[in-house]
């Protein structure tokens, strides 16, 4: 029983740390697509932050500036993403796919020249990262049974960045439900022409949608690389994008939903490697990768419509002409 | 404005945006310390000049045609298949699957026969599905065939390391197949001739491919099929007043655009490594995308496109070999701004273009 | 040319709340706007009346800063203005109700009427004031809504309401409506007029933009007659009445003299019965229409855009299956359970020479040739070989074009490339080549010039004398009047009356087609 305990708190645990990129990914989609862009291009975007996040952690030692740098450089990919997609008019599609070639060759590149270890960066240090947090109290919480253990063991002892995704969900949430700003961007995801209409920018509304994606996705690749990681590895973003936007198409484009879905995928990763050579009841042996194309299996269920009938922004995809 | 004149739009607006993607990687050369000319000659001097490279070169050039060509048919309908990765992943399924069944009884050239259409077919059915996701129920195509490309690399990472995988070895990887199946090198072929070349992976599956280009360009622009599609791709609303069964084209074009990209596994599995191994797309199918973005869906444009690219890859390897800051993964940034130039921001010169022509234009005639 | 107003209601001649001065504004080579000047008197409903296309939407665009025009200027309350976009019309007391809702149908009622004016960065005190101003309006205007009813669940005119409280809300002083009963029933309409009065009562000056002459006359104090782009009069409301309005609306023009010979029609060709088809929203588009057109005779269909015409159209050329009833074309019967398809409809002889030539008729991005065929691509205008035969088509384009005066003489040419008039000719080569028993034509003179308008008439009336049924669905009453046999008026959906070609005028029609009168007088 005790044995089952541990394990399930280790699952969860292990669950929370890989849904972290995860979040913060489906957050950036969500804006930038309830503003009415389709973003293929989260990929690039965490990919192009772990690199910056882990290669300025390395030259100047500071986890903060890693941090800092990674929002910068996934910005950047975003404005890009805007200026072909807003300014240009251009297909959103191929944008996000150039986006993502870009990143994966210019990592690997840069990264060469800088640190010339065949496109890694140096290991970092302890010091270099941003290691867990033992939560107040953990202490005193010993004593108390069950709770004391799910306190130690699940809730405290994450990296900062854990706790930082985990708030994102509920201020992604509130921007986009209880600010002007959050209005202003559901309405131009459904009619551009009527937000044009009521006197706001519809170009300047959807670069600040793409920016603040930019953010997200830039403290989540700092997270691959500075925090879960201790250096940035080439393509080791691993696919981790298109999964956050099977969980935004999941979730319905909303922040709580999305959240419940990534943790889901989550927990799908936490568990396939304790899940190889086991003998599941009635199934028997599960393929490892099975458990993994899970994730893209129920995202094609869902757009299928067979559990539910997503319900994308009405505007998505078609850039906007006066 | 007028329009740009025909020619400008197909070749010199294509130059240009390819010229702004190789200057802004220029660029990137030069801030890595590297001289940037140097770096084209040794790509050039990688892809062409040295014994073998352009055998090397074309043997990539035979994979991005069929990828291309996966990707322009479903464009011509105005639909995107990035799936080109997935369906030539599992279209080695189909060959392993036709050696089995055939290879003890018929002779090779049957077997040969069998081996390229049961390829062609897998892929086409791992097309199928997203196609008729988004004909019958309107599951955006896009999303769907990334899908199926990560759902294509878990089932052959299961397959090739499980069931299919070669006994005794550790590594994932099939076994060889039969020899009947095995297709020549061009060496090996020109050899019989007497003509000797140095040795390369460039296969007779080469000629296949010159083949799917001349199959191509009769179905778009010489059947009723083809009219059809291009009508979808173009007009929908018209192509419903013309009759035109919009859903069953969208499906049909998904399809055949599989079949292109799964006839890779034939130069891959049948023509290079005799057997199926992990990850044999390797990036080709995402290549496509940028290859039919540069051919403009054309078969002309897409073999030089495709030629460029096989170039850019082998000349890739080049790179790597002689710099040492330079890897192979500067053929994906210079591909990503290829995409870029070429497909998002590909009328980004146009105004400019439209000015300049119309200044030459302000004494010329109306042609109405 | 341009009268003015007879008499001003009380108040200064030099202070209107909007005056516009030759304001013009082209797309492309098609001018909307010539030249318009206009003069509102402030707290008056003023009317602004016109058939389709002449111009009233592009003029309360650029109004409301949608459009920006090429020349002109606009003065509010006497002093000039720039508006540039929404945010300066909306500042400057201008607010818009569209005849297309730009409304978030996801959204409530209440997130739609604060979106561009929150008030503040976080909603929660927005909310509290709009709607308490809300409930304020609603009793003042008599326009109560529920703030937290979902868009998407209220009906038409509910919906409209909305969009009216949205610019009461930013404190409109002009209020413009474009077309604000096309959508609405009659009572609904009715509605909507008492709100119309109340906010006259309280001081806001209403613009209505209408091509319905009972509205003009139940609710207006002044109307301005706009007409191919210019503005051809003003009245006072109670100095006019419906026929003259009509006549400056309609114009004068002198009817096209067609050569037309007598009809002969022989056998029913089509034979339609209890016709009845919902929209996507489940309004009722046509209802219980019954009418049948002769080999050999022309029935014109006249009537406002937007009144069935084109789910009519669309049915009978075989791309929308009608919902009740029935009709029979040439033989074969087509009823809601029918599998019809325009493909079938083709091989049956039928011809369609669509309304909107570039959503149906072309496809632009294909040359010349490729149009030629569209729709016959299985027939053997593409050859008889496997393969499409690529000289036959452009050979067969090419007699076309010698044939019907298709300029310039280029089968390779982008369709996008003709001029309307070039690329209507395409479409009825295409349609007439296989000399249909039944043709259906809408809008077939639509943006094109005045020599090719005289050869499709002819056209029409030449493949009418070799025993094709025709059906002519069209706006512009000259083309109606000049070719039909028979006419038959539309209005919402249902047949008002049909009358004989000859026996029919302009104003009579025009009556029926605005839902005036309901027959023809004397």
């Amino acid at each position: 029983m005790i044995d089952f305990l541990f394990q399930t708190l280790w699952a969860l645990d292990a669950t929370l740390r890989v849904a972290t990129p995860l979040m913060l990914c489906a957050m950036a989609g969500i804006f930038s697509e309830r503003s009415g862009i389709v973003d293929i291009s989260l990929e690039g975007k965490l990919l192009s932050g772990a690199f910056v996040a882990a290669a300025i952690a390395s030259l100047t030692g500071s986890v903060w500036l890693g941090l800092m740098g990674a929002i910068c450089a996934s910005v950047l990919m975003s404005l890009l993403h805007g200026f072909a997609c807003i300014t240009h008019r251009g297909d959103q599609v191929v944008s996000g796919v150039a986006i993502n070639f870009l990143a994966s060759g210019l990592t690997v590149i840069l990264g060469i020249a800088i640190f010339k270890r065949g496109g890694q960066t140096p290991t970092l240090s302890s010091g270099e990262r941003f290691r867990p947090i033992e939560l107040w109290f953990v202490d005193a919480m010993d004593n108390i049974p069950i709770i004391g253990v799910i306190y130690r063991e699940l809730i405290s002892g994450h990296s900062l960045l854990v706790y930082v995704a985990l708030l994102c969900v509920p201020i992604a949430s509130f921007i986009l439900y209880k600010s002007r700003f959050g209005l202003r961007l559901r309405a131009v995801g459904e009619s551009p022409i009527a937000v044009d209409s009521a006197g706001v920018s519809v170009t300047w509304l959807r670069y600040r949608a793409l920016i603040v994606g930019g953010v997200f996705c830039g403290i989540a690749g700092a997270y691959l690389s500075i925090s879960h990681g201790a250096n940035f590895v080439r393509e080791m973003s691993a696919g981790k994008g298109y999964i956050a936007l099977a969980a935004v198409i999941f979730g319905n484009w909303r922040p709580v939903r999305a959240f419940w879905a990534c943790l889901m995928f989550g927990f799908l990763d936490a568990i396939t490697s304790r899940l190889q050579d086991v003998d599941l009841p009635l199934i028997g042996e599960v393929p490892a990768q099975l458990m993994s194309a899970l994730p893209y299996i129920m995202t094609i269920i869902l757009l299928s419509g067979f559990i539910g009938r997503p319900s994308p922004p009405s505007a998505i995809g078609v850039p906007y002409k006066k | 404005m007028r329009p740009l004149p025909r020619w400008a739009d197909l070749i010199l607006l294509p130059f240009i945006n390819l010229c702004t993607a190789f200057f802004v990687c220029g660029i990137v050369v030069y801030v890595i310390g590297e001289n940037p000319w140097e770096a084209l000659k040794v790509m050039l001097k990688g892809a062409f000049i040295y014994p073998g490279s352009l055998g090397y070169t074309l043997y990539y050039t035979t994979n991005f045609i069929f990828t291309g060509l996966a990707v322009a048919t479903a464009f011509h309908a105005k639909l995107f298949n990035i799936g080109g990765e997935g369906q030539a992943y599992v279209g080695s399924l189909g060959i392993l699957l036709a050696t089995a069944m055939f290879a003890p009884f018929l002779p090779a050239i049957f077997v040969v026969i069998l081996c390229i259409i049961c390829s062609a077919a897998v892929g086409a059915a791992w097309a199928y599905i997203p196609g008729y996701l988004q004909a019958k129920r309107g599951s955006h195509v896009v999303i769907t065939t990334i899908m199926f490309n990560f759902l294509a690399s878990s089932l052959m990472v299961y397959l090739l390391a499980g069931p299919l995988i070669q006994l005794g070895q550790q590594s994932p990887q099939s076994d060889l197949i039969p020899e009947s199946a095995q297709l020549a090198s061009i060496e090996t072929f020109l050899s019989l001739f007497g003509i000797n070349i140095a040795s390369s992976p460039l296969n007779l599956s080469f000629v296949l491919a010159i083949f799917a280009l001349f199959v191509f360009w009769v179905l778009i622009w010489k059947t009723r099929l083809g009219y059809e599609i291009r009508a979808v791709g173009k007009n929908q609303d018209a192509a419903n007043y013309a009759g035109i069964n919009v859903s069953r084209i969208i499906i049909i074009t998904m399809t055949i655009s599989g079949a292109f990209a799964g006839l890779l596994a034939v130069n891959e599995v049948m023509g290079v490594q005799h057997r199926a191994i992990l990850n044999f797309t390797a990036g080709y199918g995402f290549t496509g995308i940028a290859v039919a973005l540069m051919g403009r869906n054309h078969p002309v444009g897409i073999f030089f496109a495709s030629l460029l690219f096989g170039a850019l890859f082998q000349g890739g390897a080049e790179l790597d070999f002689e710099f040492q800051s330079i890897t192979r993964d500067m053929v994906l940034l210079i591909q990503g701004m290829i995409i870029l130039f070429s497909g998002a921001l590909a009328y980004m010169f146009n105004p400019a273009l439209s000015k300049i022509f119309n200044q030459f234009n302000k004494n010329g005639v109306d042609n109405d | 040319m341009i009268n003015k107003v007879n008499k001003t209601s009380g108040g200064d001649t030099a202070c209107y709340i909007l005056e516009l001065q030759k304001i013009s504004k082209s797309f492309g080579l098609v001018q909307a706007n010539k030249n318009i000047d206009l003069q509102i008197e402030t707290g008056t409903i003023h009317g602004i009346i016109g058939e389709n296309g002449a111009g009233k939407s592009t003029l309360m665009n650029i109004l409301y800063g949608l459009h920006r025009a090429d020349s002109g200027e606009m003065l509010i309350d006497g002093s000039k203005v720039k508006i540039k976009s929404s945010a300066d019309a909306l500042s400057l007391g201008i607010g818009m109700v569209h005849q297309h809702f730009m409304l978030i149908n996801r959204f409530s009622v209440l997130e739609n009427v604060m979106l561009g004016s929150e008030g503040g960065s976080l909603l929660s005190t927005g909310k509290i004031t709009t709607v308490n101003k809300l409930k304020e309006l609603g009793q003042t205007f008599d326009m109560e809504v529920d703030p937290y009813a979902l868009v998407s669940d209220l009906n038409v005119g509910m919906r409209q309401r909305v969009e009216i409280l949205k610019a009461l809300k930013g404190g409109a002083k002009i209020l413009i409506l474009d077309e604000p009963t096309g959508v609405l029933t009659p009572q609904e309409a009715t509605q909507l007029f008492g709100i119309l009065d109340k906010l006259r009562a309280n001081g806001v000056t209403v613009l209505l933009i209408t091509h319905k002459l009972a509205e003009i006359m139940a609710i207006t104090d002044n109307v301005s007659i706009m007409r191919g782009g210019k503005m051809v009069g003003h009245r006072k409301t109670s100095d006019t009445n419906p026929q003259e309005l009509a006549e400056l609306m309609v114009g004068r023009k002198v009817l096209l003299n067609v050569e037309k010979p007598k009809a002969k029609p022989k056998d029913v060709a089509l034979n339609v019965k209890n016709l009845g088809c919902f929209s996507s929203r489940g309004h009722k588009v046509l209802d219980d229409l019954t009418f049948h057109v002769k080999s050999g005779e022309i029935l014109g269909i006249a009537g406002v855009s937007g009144n069935g015409q084109t789910p009519l159209m669309e049915i009978l050329a075989g791309m929308r299956k009608p919902d009740e009833g029935y009709f029979e074309i040439l033989g074969e019967k087509i009823d809601p359970d029918t599998r019809v398809s325009p493909f079938t409809m083709r091989e049956n002889s039928i011809g369609h020479i669509p309304e909107d030539r570039h959503k149906h008729g072309l496809i632009l991005g294909f040359e010349a040739y490729e149009n030629m065929v569209l729709g016959f691509h299985h027939t053997e205008m593409t050859g008889d070989k496997k393969l499409l035969n690529k000289n036959h088509m452009l050979k067969h384009t090419s007699d076309r074009m010698d044939e019907y005066d298709i300029r310039p003489r280029n089968p390779k040419l982008l369709a996008s490339s003709f001029s309307g008039g070039n690329q209507q000719k395409i479409v009825v080569a295409r349609e007439l080549y296989k000399n249909p028993k039944l043709l259906i034509v809408g809008e077939p003179t639509r943006g094109v010039d005045v020599g090719a308008i005289e050869f499709i008439h002819k056209q029409l009336i030449e493949l009418r004398d070799q025993g094709c049924a025709i059906i002519l669905v069209s706006v512009e009453l000259d083309e109606i009047l000049g070719l039909s046999d028979r006419i038959l008026v539309m209005n919402k959906g249902q047949e008002v009356s049909t009358v004989n070609g000859d026996e029919a005028n302009p104003k009579d029609l025009g009556l029926m087609m605005a839902g005036i009168s309901q027959g023809v007088s004397n």
